[in-house]
């Protein structure tokens, strides 16, 4: 059996999705930073679930859903996007095969759990990763970009097999897309100045209680109502938030920094210092992020004097800050 | 966030790992810079990973004492909860409830085990007879 192997560009990502989007544009010679990805995707958001429950915990996101980015980016830049999902099993490896041995760079949607080379500690039930597969070794052992690692990785084609077939919930149904770099390239400034809108527009939410700066508010609200609850309760409901903003792959401050990093970038493309300064004000947002972050672990290792309100007072001060963000992003994008 | 204000805590989770972040270096630009870790992230990953092994443990003494079937030892140590495991199988939440106790496990058609062995990767004889790892 034949061993195919495609050039590649690997470049370490904050976040899954944007990453393997921004590799694989590079590996074609579109040159395209993974913050760019995710503000060209309007991809900054919050989102407060109640309702929904991971490992009993409700669930929280600072981004649109999975598959928003690769979808969205690849509208706006014209880049041709070819997906697939399998019933069968074997039939999706076969086809990965085919894909990889046309030179193709093919985009996996996976299961976290399933992937060997993670570590022990960061391996759970959550089933959308990507990644991008550019090859096979002489073993069969897939060789993998998987963005979020420093350097490329290698995979068995049994875990992978089972990582892209896991059932449940956002189960990927053995996803896999290939991207084929447009021959005209898009104008940036008018999807910057778009994407840039849109995010402004979501921030202030939808209807529903749930998103963006409304979303920010209604979990203050949820935190003070914890007073009562038990400690161990308290301590779950505290570290959940802080892990899906700063663990699960955000660039830090539930993706406050990578959004501040894509308005530096955009302001230096379209040469505006306006754009800037609101990059250092997204910053100072981030910051706050952090500093809620701090006050609330702070409060579960109930070291200092730390109360429940002041912790929900730091997050009602990233939603105050918020508004204003949204504000000088609206009034930009005009 | 400053290039040199990115924590560089070595965070046990991490397992030597290193991660990207975003922070502003000394021209006022953004660039990635690579972090081991937080410490306050890290306490808040170690409090989840804590909160899983004191589950495991409570779930292996019980399959143990004969309290739960295989099933309720299997749940925590894949990190499944009663929702995901729901979604993964196609069983109602209180299905899997009533397959957890002994009673109804033992009671449990091969082919519905076979749903179960099928999320967990593992075979037939694993899922009815666990090897316990310590």
């Amino acid at each position: 059996m034949n061993a195919p192997l495609n050039h590649i560009v690997h470049r370490q990502s904050s976040h899954c999705e944007s990453g393997v989007v921004a590799n694989m544009l590079n590996s074609q010679g579109y040159e395209l930073s993974e913050p760019m990805v995710f503000g060209l995707a309007s991809a900054l958001m919050f989102v407060y679930l109640p309702m929904v429950k991971v490992g009993g915990l409700p669930l929280i996101a600072y981004r649109m859903p999975p598959k928003s980015i690769i979808s969205s980016v690849c509208k706006k830049l014209n880049v041709k996007l070819t997906s697939q999902k399998f019933s069968n099993e074997d039939e999706g490896m076969k086809a990965l095969d085919e894909a990889l041995a046309n030179g193709k760079l093919v985009g996996l949607q996976t299961s976290v759990y399933w992937l060997p080379y993670f570590p022990e500690d960061m391996r759970f039930q959550f089933n959308a990763h990507n990644l991008m597969v550019y090859g096979k070794n002489e073993a069969g052992d897939y060789l993998i970009s998987d963005p979020v690692f420093e350097d490329v990785v290698t995979c068995p084609a049994e875990s992978l097999k089972q990582a892209r077939f896991a059932k449940g919930m956002l189960a990927a149904k053995g996803l896999m897309y290939v991207m084929d770099k447009p021959d005209v390239t898009s104008d940036l400034a008018i999807q910057i100045r778009k994407s840039i809108k849109k995010t402004a527009k979501m921030m202030n939410g939808l209807i529903l209680p749930f998103f963006g700066i409304k979303g920010i508010y209604h979990l203050a609200k949820k935190i003070d109502k914890l007073k009562n609850a038990p400690e161990q309760e308290v301590g779950m409901f505290l570290s959940n938030i802080v892990r899906m903003q700063e663990e699960i792959g955000t660039g830090g401050a539930g993706f406050r920094f990578m959004y501040a990093s894509f308005l530096d970038e955009a302001s230096q493309l379209l040469k505006d210092d306006k754009l800037h300064e609101i990059s250092q004000f997204t910053t100072e947002v981030g910051d706050l992020w952090r500093e809620f972050a701090m006050k609330a672990v702070l409060f579960c290792k109930k070291r200092k004097n730390i109360t429940l309100e002041e912790v929900s007072a730091s997050l009602r001060v990233c939603a105050e800050h918020e508004t204003l963000l949204r504000e000088k992003l609206l009034a930009w994008s005009k | 966030m400053k290039k040199e204000e990115v924590p560089q805590d070595s965070c046990k989770s991490y397992s030597g790992h290193k991660k990207l972040i975003y922070a502003v270096g000394d021209e006022g630009h953004y660039e990635g810079v690579k972090s081991s870790g937080w410490e306050v992230e890290g306490f808040a990953t170690e409090m989840a990973v804590k909160a899983l092994d004191e589950q495991l443990a409570q779930a292996t003494i019980d399959y143990q004492q004969g309290k739960v079937s295989p099933l309720g030892y299997y749940i925590p140590l894949f990190r499944f909860d009663l929702m995901s495991l729901a979604h993964a199988t196609g069983f109602f939440q209180w299905q899997i409830k009533r397959h957890i106790t002994v009673k109804v496990f033992n009671k449990l058609s091969d082919k519905k085990l076979m749903k179960y062995c099928a999320v967990f990767n593992i075979s037939l004889e694993e899922l009815k007879k666990p090897v316990i790892k310590s």
